[in-house]
C-alpha cells in the first residue's frame, strides 16, 4: 500500500433476511423453484393490491439492531423509491429512507496492531428486492422472474471508519457472522443471500476531508470483495498521481477481468422521487418489544469468544476460529462436554484435521462426517495413550471415511499401542543389536542418534510402540 | 314480464329488498327488468363499461334459489353496478382507460367480494374518468358519460357512470371511489345520494390506486337509507389493507332512527364567498332551514384554510398517482405497445398510448413535485397544509356535530365547458376535497333544483361518524322528496 495515500471505504451490505414469506406478501420465499412460480398478485405489482408487512422482519431487524449496540426506532417508516426497471414490477421499491428500523450501531474489527477497532453503523433499513431479468435462453427478448420479487432485504450501512480492503473483509465476516448467528440469514452468498456495494475513496494521509468516492458493486463473495477494492484503490491512486481527478461514478467490479468499469450514466441518472409509502402505516416499537427481543438474542461471538479464552483456556486466535460459525462452536462445546482430555487438544483437532477434512471435501459443520461426541473419543484415547498422535490421524482419517468410532477403528485395525515394557524391550534390544555402528557412535556422543533409534523401533512396531517409554528403554540401554 | 315487474326499476334499495323478501318477484325477474333497462338506455347515457348479463342472470337464479333454501345474505337478489376501478375476477376492470382495455382481473375487490357475499348481484362495470382522475366522467377513453337529467350535461365525475346509472333508474345501486369528490360531487350532480366514508372504514384492496392517501370507496345510491344498508356490508377491517381500521362496525339502519332534534350543524363561512352559484346558495339555505326546523342547531364555523384545499389537494393526488401508475409499464399487463425496438421504446410507446392526457398531465406534475429540488417546496409543503386543514376540521368539530354546505359550486355542466381549463374544472371539487385531505366521511343529499338540474347538500361529519351522518341525512329526506324526483325520460 503507498504510504502517502489514506484509503476510505464504507460498506453497504445487503442481507436476505430468512423469512418464510416475503415482506409484502403471503409468497413464499424459497431459492431456486421455476420462474415466476414463487410470485403472487402482489409480487407482481398487479393494479389494486396492496402490502402488507410481515411482522418477522421487525422481529428479525431488532435482533440485528441490538446485536449491534444500535438504536431501534420507535417509529420507522417505508418509503417508496421510484424509477423503471422490468424487473421492478410496480416501478417503485419499497425501502426505507428517514426513519429507517435501526440506527447508530458499532461492531469491533482488529487494526493493523492487532488493537480493538471500532467500525460504526450508520443504519440498518428494510426494503424488498426486486426480480431478475433472464437475458439467456431468449433470442432478442429477455425474460423476467419475479420469484425474488418482494424477498426481503436488509441493508446494513457502515461508516466510512474503514481502512483498508482487509478490514472490509474483516467487517464484513463479522457481519455474516452475527447475522447468521442470530439466525436471521443464511448468509448464502452464491445465492445472493449476502451481497456487498462498497464506498471506495482515497486522500492524501493526514488530509481530513473526503476524496471523491465511487460506488462498487455487484460484489458477492469476499474475495471479489478484496479485489475489486483494492484494484480501484490502486486505480484511483494512478489518476491522482498523474495529476487528475476521481469521478464520483458507480463502477461495477468484473470478475473475470479482475477490473472496476464505469456503469452507462443512464444505468445511474435515476432521481428516486423518495416519498413515504401511503399504502403502509409507519411502524412503531414499543420498549417491551425490544425487551422481549432482547431476552431472545443467543449469545453473540464476541461475547462466546471471550467465554472460551475464559472458560477453556484457549488462544485467543483459536477462540476467534472456533467462534466464527456458531454451528462450529456448538461442536466445540460438545466435543469438550464429551471427553476427559484437556479442551486445548480438542480445539487443535477441529480446527486441524478436521477442518482441513471439511474443507477438502466441502462440507459445512453442519453436516460433519463426525459426530462431536465421536470426535471426543478420537482425542480421548490419545489422552489415555490407547494411540499415540500419529497414529490418531490414521484412526481420524478411518473414523472421516466412515469406518466407525475411534474404539472401534482401534480394535479393526489393531492400532493400540504397545504399552508392555518386556515387548518394548525385547524390539529395542533387537534394534540395538542390528545397528552396531550407529550404537557404537551413540555411545561415543552423538545424541541425537536417539531419534534414529526411535524410528526404527516404531517402524518394527508399526508406530504402536508409546513413544515415551521406548526413549526410555532406549536411553537405558544404550547407556546414558 | 309480469306487470309488477315492469316498474320495478323505480323502487329504491330497501323496497325492493322488501319486496324479494315477501316473494314479491323473484331476482331473476328483477335481474331481467334491469338488464332490459340497460340495454335501452344505455345508448344515451354510456353510464356502463361493461353489462354483465350471463353472470347477472346466473347469480341471480343462485339467490333465488338461495332464498328458496331460506339461505342468503342481507342484499340477496339485490342488483348493483361496480365502478369500473373495482376489480372484478373473470369480468373486464378497465379503469376507464385504454392502458386497461383488455385487463381481466385475476381476483375480487374486497368490496366486490364482501358484496356477492352478501347476495349483491353485480350488473356491469360503470364508466369513469380514466383511472379516477376528473370531475365529469369525459376523460374516460370508452366516451364521455351523459346525465340523464341533461344528457347534454355532465354527471360530474369521477363516478359518473355510477351516478348516471342510480340516476336514470337503470340500477338502485352502486358503488364508487372518492380521492378529492368523486362520489359526492355526481351524486349532487344528479339527484343522488352518495356517500364518501372516513379513510380506513372501507377496505381498498382491489380498488385501482389513484391516489393511496385519499382514495375510499363508497356508495351512490337513492337515498340515505339504502347507503346504509350497504354500507354496514362493505365497512371494516380487511387484512389486505393495512390502512384499513380495526374497528367495530355499527348497524347503520338501525342508526337511521335518531333525530335531528339538538343535533348542532356547522355552517362554514367560506362556503358561502364567491365562486358558489347562487341559486345553489339558495338551495343548500332553504336545506339548513329544514334540519333547523326540526330542532339542529346552525353554528358558523371557520374553515381558515379552505381555499388552499384545492391546490394542497393537486400536489399530493398526482405526487401519489405518479408513482402508483408505474406499474402499468407495459410489461406484465395492460397496453403494450406493437414492435418496441427496446425497453425505452417499450415503456414511451405503451405509456404514451396507453393513457389519455389528463393521466399525463397527474403524472407529470407528480413527478414534478417529487423531484430532487422541488420535494421541500412542492410534496413536503402540501403535506404540511394538509395537516392545518386537518387541524381546522378537528377544530371545527370541537362545536358541531356535523358541516352542512353545498356540494359543487354549481349544477351540471355542459359536456366540454371546462375540458379546456383544468384549474376550472378541479375547482368544482373544493367543497369535497377537505374532507379528503382530513378522512373525513361525508354525504351528499339532493336538496333542490335550478333550471331542472340537481343541487346537492354536503354534509361531513368527524372520523367514524358514519352513523350520524347517515341519520341526518335520512332524516332530512323523511322531509323532503328531493331524492324521490326521476328525470322525465327515465321514468
Amino acid at each position: 500500500m503507498n504510504a502517502a495515500w489514506e484509503v476510505v471505504i464504507g460498506l453497504e451490505i445487503h442481507t436476505q433476511l430468512a423469512t418464510r414469506s416475503k415482506i409484502f406478501s403471503g409468497a413464499p420465499t424459497a431459492y431456486g423453484a421455476e420462474p415466476n412460480t414463487q410470485a403472487c398478485l402482489v409480487d407482481l405489482g398487479y393494479p389494486g393490491v396492496l402490502p402488507v408487512l410481515n411482522e418477522e422482519v421487525i422481529r428479525m431487524a431488532c435482533k440485528f439492531g441490538l446485536a449491534v449496540n444500535a438504536t431501534i426506532a420507535k417509529r420507522s417508516i417505508f418509503a417508496r423509491k421510484n424509477y423503471f426497471y422490468p424487473d421492478l414490477p410496480k416501478g417503485y421499491q419499497i425501502s426505507q429512507l428517514e426513519l429507517p428500523i435501526v440506527e447508530h450501531g458499532e461492531l469491533f474489527i482488529k487494526d493493523a496492531d492487532g488493537n480493538d477497532k471500532r467500525i460504526g453503523i450508520t443504519r440498518a433499513h428494510l426494503e424488498e428486492d426486486a426480480g431478475k431479468s433472464v437475458h439467456e435462453r431468449f433470442d432478442r427478448h429477455s425474460g423476467i422472474d419475479l420469484n425474488r420479487a418482494g424477498t426481503p432485504l436488509l441493508e446494513i450501512v457502515s461508516e466510512p471508519d474503514l481502512r483498508s480492503a482487509k478490514e472490509a473483509i474483516q467487517y464484513m465476516r463479522k457481519i455474516h457472522t452475527i447475522v447468521r448467528y442470530l439466525g436471521i440469514s443464511d448468509g448464502n452468498m452464491q445465492e445472493g443471500s449476502f451481497r456487498c456495494d462498497a464506498n471506495v475513496s482515497v486522500r492524501p494521509r493526514g488530509q481530513q476531508e473526503l476524496g471523491t468516492r465511487s460506488e462498487l458493486k455487484n460484489l458477492n463473495s469476499f474475495r471479489f470483495v478484496e479485489k475489486a477494492i483494492n484494484f480501484e484503490v490502486k486505480r484511483q491512486i494512478e489518476i491522482l498521481e498523474d495529476g487528475g481527478k476521481v469521478v464520483q461514478e458507480t463502477r461495477l467490479y468484473d470478475s473475470d477481468r479482475d477490473e472496476t468499469r464505469a456503469m452507462r450514466s443512464k444505468e445511474e441518472a435515476n432521481d428516486y422521487r423518495y416519498f413515504p409509502d401511503p399504502d403502509l402505516l409507519p411502524v412503531a416499537i414499543s420498549d417491551d418489544y425490544i425487551e422481549t427481543v432482547r431476552k431472545s438474542l443467543p449469545e453473540l461471538p464476541d461475547a462466546k469468544q471471550q467465554r472460551f479464552v475464559g472458560d477453556y483456556a484457549l488462544k485467543p486466535g483459536d477462540a476467534a476460529i472456533l467462534t466464527a460459525n456458531r454451528l462450529l462452536a456448538d461442536y466445540f462445546e460438545e466435543a469438550a462436554r464429551h471427553s476427559d482430555a484437556e479442551v486445548r487438544l480438542i480445539a487443535n483437532w477441529i480446527i486441524g484435521d478436521l477442518s482441513a477434512a471439511m474443507n477438502r471435501d466441502g462440507i459445512d459443520i453442519g453436516d460433519c462426517r463426525i459426530a462431536a461426541a465421536d470426535l471426543a473419543g478420537l482425542v480421548d484415547r490419545i489422552h489415555d495413550n490407547t494411540i499415540s498422535g500419529k497414529i490418531a490421524k490414521e484412526v481420524f482419517e478411518a473414523m472421516w471415511a466412515g469406518e466407525g468410532t475411534a474404539d472401534e477403528v482401534i480394535e479393526t485395525k489393531g492400532l493400540r499401542q504397545i504399552t508392555d515394557s518386556a515387548a518394548i524391550e525385547t524390539i529395542v534390544d533387537k534394534v540395538i543389536a542390528a545397528h552396531p555402528n550407529q550404537a557404537a557412535d551413540y555411545k561415543a556422543g552423538k545424541n541425537k542418534l536417539i531419534g534414529f533409534f526411535v524410528g526404527e523401533v516404531m517402524k518394527e512396531t508399526g508406530g504402536k510402540a508409546n513413544p515415551a517409554q521406548v526413549n526410555d528403554v532406549l536411553r537405558s540401554k544404550l547407556g546414558n | 314480464m309480469s306487470a309488477s315487474s315492469r316498474d320495478l326499476h323505480a323502487q329504491p334499495l330497501t323496497q325492493l329488498a322488501a319486496g324479494l323478501s315477501r316473494g314479491d318477484f323473484s331476482a331473476l325477474e328483477l335481474t331481467q327488468a334491469l338488464l332490459a333497462r340497460i340495454e335501452r338506455h344505455n345508448g344515451s347515457l354510456n353510464a356502463f363499461v361493461t353489462v354483465t348479463v350471463d353472470e347477472a342472470l346466473a347469480a341471480a337464479k343462485r339467490a333465488d334459489a338461495d332464498r328458496a333454501a331460506g339461505k342468503g345474505g342481507v342484499l340477496n337478489g339485490l342488483p348493483i353496478v361496480h365502478k369500473d376501478i373495482f376489480c372484478t375476477r373473470d369480468v373486464l376492470t378497465t379503469c376507464g382507460s385504454r392502458m386497461l382495455e383488455n385487463f381481466v382481473s385475476p381476483y375480487d375487490a374486497t368490496v366486490v367480494e364482501r358484496l356477492a357475499d352478501a347476495g349483491a348481484i353485480m350488473l356491469g362495470k360503470s364508466n369513469m374518468d380514466e383511472f379516477a382522475m376528473g370531475s365529469s366522467s369525459e376523460t374516460s377513453y370508452f366516451g364521455p358519460v351523459r346525465n340523464p337529467w341533461d344528457t347534454e350535461r355532465s354527471p360530474g365525475g369521477s363516478s359518473g357512470g355510477s351516478s348516471a346509472a342510480v340516476a336514470a333508474r337503470l340500477v338502485p345501486a352502486a358503488t364508487g371511489t372518492d380521492t378529492g369528490g368523486s362520489i359526492r360531487q355526481p351524486a349532487a350532480l344528479t339527484g343522488t345520494t352518495g356517500l364518501k366514508p372516513t379513510y380506513g372504514r372501507v377496505s381498498r384492496y382491489g380498488m385501482i390506486a389513484f391516489a393511496s392517501s385519499l382514495d375510499q370507496a363508497g356508495v351512490i345510491t337513492r337515498s340515505a337509507g339504502d347507503a346504509a344498508l350497504l354500507l354496514g356490508v362493505m365497512a371494516g377491517f380487511d387484512e389486505r389493507d393495512s390502512t384499513s381500521v380495526d374497528r367495530p362496525v355499527p348497524d347503520y339502519v338501525a342508526g337511521l332512527a335518531g333525530s335531528l332534534k339538538g343535533v348542532r350543524v356547522g355552517v362554514v363561512r367560506q362556503h358561502f364567498d364567491a365562486g358558489l352559484d347562487e341559486h345553489c346558495a339558495a338551495a343548500v339555505r332553504e336545506a339548513l332551514a329544514v334540519l333547523e326546523s326540526q330542532g339542529a342547531i346552525l353554528t358558523e364555523v371557520d374553515l381558515p384554510n379552505l381555499d388552499l384545499s384545492v391546490p394542497t389537494y393537486y400536489v399530493v393526488a398526482p405526487a401519489e398517482c405518479s408513482s402508483n401508475l408505474s406499474r402499468f409499464d407495459g410489461v406484465r399487463f395492460g397496453h403494450r405497445a406493437d414492435d418496441p425496438e427496446d425497453l425505452m421504446d417499450l415503456y414511451c410507446r405503451s405509456r404514451g398510448e396507453g393513457f389519455g392526457a389528463e393521466v399525463k398531465r397527474r403524472i407529470m406534475t407528480g413527478t414534478y413535485v417529487l423531484s430532487a429540488g422541488y420535494y421541500d417546496a412542492y410534496y413536503l409543503k402540501a403535506q404540511q397544509v394538509r395537516q392545518l386543514i386537518s387541524d381546522d376540521f378537528r377544530h371545527a368539530f370541537a362545536d358541531v356535530d356535523v358541516i352542512a354546505g353545498p356540494t359543487a359550486p354549481t349544477p351540471a355542466f355542459k359536456l366540454g365547458d371546462k375540458t379546456d381549463d383544468p384549474v376550472t374544472m378541479y375547482l368544482n371539487d373544493i367543497y369535497t376535497i377537505g374532507a379528503n385531505l382530513a378522512g373525513l366521511p361525508g354525504i351528499s343529499v339532493p336538496c333542490g333544483f335550478v333550471d331542472g338540474l340537481p343541487v346537492g347538500l354536503h354534509l361531513v361529519g368527524p372520523h367514524f361518524a358514519e352513523e350520524s351522518l347517515l341519520c341526518c341525512a335520512h332524516q332530512y329526506q323523511q322531509l323532503t322528496d328531493w331524492h324521490e324526483q326521476c328525470p322525465g325520460d327515465y321514468r
